[in-house]
């Protein structure tokens, strides 16, 4: 991973709202104290944000209402300037981009979900998937056809000629995310696409998205106030409160190991079996020979495969990817994960 | 004890109480004058003539109000002298003002990031700010100087009508002329270069519409007056030269032809239902006999509009855009909406001379304000979220607008529209005082014969292509294509084929009927055009209802009229007129200040003392007075229909039916029956202004009572309200902020009629507005006359919008 460049890299990003913002935040020298710049009658909306994404990953930031992490989503699409710091995408400077250039790259490498699904009213399903096609300039029957395939992917097949206020919610957001697709993009915005939508609803679509994070693999940046959702659907959660990124960390190692009393706050509730994978709760082989003829994968979610070990016996061995042994679980650390108490636990994730 | 318990809880009623005491002393006051007020100019005659001072000294004024006699300047403004304002171009005042310019310009310069890309982002503000240094380097300054060291020269308010005359004369005639050649002298001649710009405006709007004209009615005479236009100045006259060709006698098209059009055309873009409508009212023009000035009216209207709906759009994304455009344009628009019709034709006649054309231009300046607002609307609707998601589809600005924001916002646009086609239609009447012809200039002749029935069906005509037009342009807007139908040539062209195919098949049809009609005595081909006034009419029956009327009515009417007269309107009349200006300051402003605060009281104060400080005061106290009359009649009317026929779903849709098609109706006709039956009087130009304006809170009221949300009434019911507790408890509150709104338009209305109703014979603001106008126009009276009544629109138009805000805020209604 390491040899590969980063596909977004976000260098000590501000943003500041506010009439003499730049000017406050030269004289700050880096340290932006939010309630300084509220008297000065400025917003702070990011403060300090650096870190990398890379190929095929999903990061998913995650914050309350008023965190900034919608600002900062729109600062690395840059449909606001960010006040200060560096945004790289794929090693290009995006906030040195000429208008031109960044129309080039939304029209190729970004697609964009929005909450509110964002659709246009006078264009009916097909047409607004196509939009982006026919704003580069594609022919219309080239357009059309790309869009009628979209609108196969996302389960929309028969409601090509619908107008968006006669679709339902989830059907519409199908729509938003076949139209951030359709120009077959390398990096995927979402901005709270699943918080507008009732909770039967949310849970199909989110299954629905990571069906097609499976068959497309894009390099992704999620937004949502939703923590269980971010845990579900993150490779790596950036939690963001007052526009400061608090911790950045794979979901496991945010809830064994919360960096602030913030982050602890949203780990609390959450059932450790659900997040943790094997992987965190196995020991290294030691001496013993009489393992269980059950085999568990080190990548396996601690829930789903608690009843087996549990019925077992004796200790479990765990394999990697290759299917080479790298450890075992025993029972009482699973009966530990499901029923003890959470601060005791340790990870080796 | 308890009384003033009672209203320290209620401080805005305090006030008002105050306010009322303060305004009937002041009343009480006007003494030796009082005899003089009620009439309308003698107080100003007898300042003329010197029997009365116009103003007192201070001391003077001091003991005179002592002794409860209010000073003359108190009762009538009296005209006020300025410091004449100097204009100076000269080198040392042009450096003074590129200076201030520059200055204003530089913090915005110094501050911008991109420095090289400055220039084409701030092009507006560098001409806004220009146009201030200009302001400040050749008028402020010039003026400053020559009041300290050169000689003082005064004038007073009441020459400014002279003074913008003079300027926009000096603006015609002599600024920046430039010779152009004459072919009639054979010599060059001086010409002011606005005047050959808006002759050309209006020599590009008359050809416009003269080309379609000439096909729909004249034939080929349509390149004869392309001639005209151009043969002022070349003398060359191609229809002479040409006489002879077949192709200069080839005949308009048939309207058969146009009738067939319409049904294929309706049907094309909405289905059956559009098309018997758009074909039956094109079958109802003809065989009215009107449809040679249906289509000359539809000629000016197929012109005005498009450009109205072009520039409302364009001046719209511009203010979008620029919150400056936005700031200038917005006074703009507030004025243009209470702007008399009458008042913009003065100067559109100054600068565009007379003809189709001028009533074109006079179409567009008052169709284009509604436009901007609505499209301006439009556009800040649209949600920030769709925006973003257009920029992130890779559109470049072009695109953003042109295919995102504008569809987006596309129903308030189309409302715009409509707005734009209704005001094309309503100013079809007024149009023909300067000279357009069709529909309009025929139902005024009709009025002043006095032909009801005639009257009738020219207004049935406006509506209907008022209709029909409209329901056209909305089915248009909102057609659909469809992408994967594989179609053959045939299926996809089927209408324009069929068109083709009827076209051809009408043509032949109007070419058998000149034998059809060959052995008629009057030798008329009905099937190509039917002559004006050889249709079918109604005229007899409606003529027969009127004659009926008169002769039956008059008499009992007479009597109520007189008692009207006597009793009501003349007491009315006479004590607003007695009203000192002071008082009329206090009443208006106090009520500015309960409503609004002190912004309220300045704002309503400001717009009060401009009229107060032209010499019309008197005549808009009369305008004033016919308003408030014909205001609490319409509003105790239209709010008692509307609220008995909301009770009933069928009713409702019928009133509301009702109320369409009275807007629409060409406000005239309403002028005839009543002066049949109640003659020149203020009764009749009242009656017709209530019958205008009792449409607006009619509507307003079934609305607002329609739009009560269905849970809050329900909860009525389970507490046990009856029908009429749950009418005045719960229904009339909420639905009243959106009643005021009524009311404001209501206001609106009236001010229209009351200024229209000067063509029976009334003695304010509109009959001085008229006679500027019929004697050949002095720009700035006609100007001045225009703001004063839309000073008093827009007083009204504060008080209630601020009222309701607060209300609506209060009641947490949106």
């Amino acid at each position: 991973m390491s040899d590969q460049q980063p596909v977004i890299k976000c260098d000590s990003v501000y943003k500041i709202f506010g009439k003499n913002a730049e000017k406050m935040l030269k004289n700050a020298n880096g340290k932006v104290v939010a309630e300084e710049f509220q008297k000065a009658g400025c917003v702070v909306g990011v403060n300090n944000a650096s870190f990398e994404v890379n190929k095929g990953e999903m990061l998913v930031v995650m914050g309350l209402s008023g965190s900034g992490k919608s600002t900062l989503l729109r600062c690395i699409s840059r449909l606001t300037d960010a006040t200060a710091g560096n945004i790289y995408i794929e090693g290009e400077d995006l906030t040195s981009m000429s208008d031109k250039e960044l129309i080039e790259l939304r029209r190729n490498k970004m697609g964009m979900v929005f909450q509110s699904f964002a659709l246009l009213p006078h264009k009916t399903v097909l047409e607004n998937i196509a939009f982006p096609l026919q704003v580069k300039g594609n022919s219309t029957k080239d357009s059309m056809q790309r869009a009628k395939d979209m609108v196969d992917l996302v389960g929309l097949t028969g409601r090509e000629n619908y107008f968006p206020r006669q679709l339902s919610g989830g059907q519409q957001q199908r729509v938003g995310i076949a139209r951030s697709l359709a120009v077959e993009p390398d990096i995927w915005f979402l901005d709270e696409p699943f918080s507008a939508l009732d909770p039967l609803i949310r849970k199909e679509m989110q299954d629905e998205f990571l069906r097609l994070q499976g068959v497309l693999n894009k390099t992704i940046l999620f937004v949502t106030h939703d923590f269980d959702e971010a845990l579900r659907l993150a490779d790596r959660i950036a939690i963001m409160k007052d526009g400061i990124i608090e911790q950045l960390d794979t979901p496991a190692n945010i809830v064994l190991n919360p960096a602030t009393e913030y982050v602890r706050k949203f780990t609390e509730d959450v059932p450790r079996e659900k997040v943790l994978k094997i992987k965190s709760v196995m020991e290294p082989v030691g001496d013993e020979t009489d393992f269980s003829d059950l085999r568990v994968s080190e990548d396996a979610i601690i829930e789903t495969v608690a009843e087996a070990v549990l019925g077992d016996p004796k200790s479990v061995p765990v394999l990697n990817a290759n299917d080479d042994i790298v450890g075992v679980v025993h029972s009482s650390k699973v009966i530990h994960v499901l029923f003890g108490e959470n601060s005791t636990l340790e990870s080796n994730a | 004890m308890n009384f003033i318990n009672y209203l320290s809880e209620r401080p805005k009623l305090t006030q008002l109480g105050i306010v009322l005491i303060v305004f009937f002393i002041l009343m009480s006051m006007t003494g030796q004058y009082h005899d003089l007020i009620v009439e309308r100019h003698l107080f100003a005659k007898s300042v003329v003539k010197g029997e009365i001072q116009s103003s007192a000294g201070f001391a003077e004024s001091m003991s005179m109000i002592l002794n409860w006699q209010l000073p003359p300047q108190l009762v009538r403004i009296p005209e006020l002298t300025f410091y004449h304002p100097v204009i100076n171009t000269s080198a040392t005042y042009v450096l003074i003002a590129l200076l201030v310019t520059a200055g204003l310009l530089y913090k915005s310069f110094a501050e911008s990031v991109n420095k090289s890309q400055w220039l084409s982002f701030n092009w507006f503000q560098i001409i806004s700010k220009g146009f201030v240094g200009i302001i400040v380097g050749l008028l402020f300054i010039p003026t400053l100087y020559n009041w300290f060291f050169g000689e003082v020269t005064r004038s007073t308010f009441w020459e400014l009508p002279s003074m913008l005359q003079d300027f926009s004369q000096y603006l015609i005639f002599e600024f920046w002329v430039t010779p152009v050649y004459d072919p009639e002298i054979e010599d060059y001649e001086d010409y002011g270069r606005v005047r050959l710009f808006t002759r050309a405006i209006g020599a590009t709007l008359l050809f416009l519409i003269t080309l379609i004209r000439e096909l729909l009615i004249g034939g080929f005479e349509t390149v004869v007056s392309l001639a005209n236009v151009f043969s002022d100045q070349s003398g060359w006259d191609w229809l002479a030269e040409n006489k002879d060709k077949w192709y200069s006698s080839v005949p308009a098209i048939p309207w058969t032809v146009l009738t067939a059009g319409a049904f294929i055309l309706g049907y094309k873009l909405k289905g059956v239902g559009l098309s018997i409508l758009a074909g039956f009212s094109c079958i109802y023009l003809a065989v009215f006999g009107q449809w040679e000035p249906a289509m000359q009216t539809l000629s000016l209207v197929l012109v005005a509009a498009p450009v109205s709906v072009l520039l409302g759009v364009i001046w719209a994304v511009l203010a979008y855009k620029s919150r400056t455009v936005e700031r200038v344009i917005t006074p703009l628009l507030l004025v243009a909406q209470t702007f008399p019709h009458f008042a913009y034709l003065v100067p559109v006649i100054v600068f565009f001379g007379i003809g189709d054309h001028a009533g074109a231009i006079a179409t567009i300046i008052f169709a284009t304000p509604p436009m901007i607002r609505l499209t301006l609307l439009g556009l800040k609707r649209v949600s920030p979220e769709v925006l973003d998601a257009g920029m992130m589809s890779g559109c470049h600005n072009y695109q953003l607008m042109f295919k995102v924001l504008i569809p987006t916002a596309r129903r308030d646009i189309l409302i715009g529209v409509n707005q734009v086609i209704m005001q094309c239609l309503a100013m079809v009447v007024i149009a023909s005082f300067i000279g357009a012809k069709g529909l309009g200039f025929n139902l005024l002749l009709a009025l002043n014969q006095l032909r009801v029935g005639q009257a009738l069906e020219l207004g049935v005509c406006i509506v209907l292509i008022a209709v029909v037009l409209d329901k056209l342009s909305l089915a248009w807007a909102n057609k659909q294509t469809d992408y994967f139908a594989d179609l053959s040539f045939v299926d996809r062209n089927k209408t324009a084929l069929l068109f083709v195919a009827v076209f051809f098949a009408a043509l032949l049809f109007a070419w058998f009927g000149n034998w059809m009609f060959a052995d008629t005595a009057k030798g008329i081909n009905y099937f190509h055009t039917i002559p004006h006034n050889k249709g079918i009419t109604t005229e007899p029956f409606w003529q027969a209802g009127v004659d009926y009327m008169v002769s039956n009515w008059r008499a009992d009417i007479k009597i109520f009229n007189k008692w009207l007269l006597v009793e009501v309107l003349m007491p009315m009349k006479a004590s607003y007129l007695a009203m000192p200006a002071i008082a009329t300051f206090v009443l208006t402003m106090g009520v500015g200040y309960i409503i609004g605060g002190i912004r309220s009281a300045i704002v309503i104060g400001l717009f009060m003392l401009f009229i107060a400080l032209t010499p019309w005061w008197e005549r808009a106290l009369i305008t004033m007075y016919m308003l408030t009359f014909a205001v609490i009649v319409s509003v105790i009317i239209g709010t008692i229909v509307g609220a008995i026929c909301v009770q009933n779903k069928r009713a409702t849709k019928f009133i509301l039916l009702v109320c369409d098609t009275f807007q629409t109706f060409p406000s005239f006709i309403y002028l005839i029956p009543v002066i049949m039956l109640f003659g020149v009087t203020d009764t009749s130009v009242l009656i017709a202004v209530i019958v205008y304006a009792v449409i607006p809170p009619t509507r307003y009221t079934v609305e607002g009572l329609r739009n009560v949300p269905e849970s809050l009434l329900e909860a009525g019911d389970m507490s046990g309200a009856t029908k009429l507790q749950r009418m005045v408890k719960i229904e009339f509150p909420l639905a009243f902020p959106h009643i005021m709104l009524g009311v404001n338009q209501c206001v609106i209305f009236a001010l229209f009629m009351v200024i229209i109703g000067a063509f029976i014979g009334t003695t304010d603001l509109g009959q001085e507005i008229m006679q500027q106008l019929f004697s050949g126009g002095n720009i700035g009276t006609g100007l001045m006359l225009g703001l004063c009544v839309a000073f008093i629109g827009l007083a009204v138009d504060h008080l209630i919008q601020t009222w309701a805000t607060k209300r609506r805020k209060l009641l947490g209604i949106d």
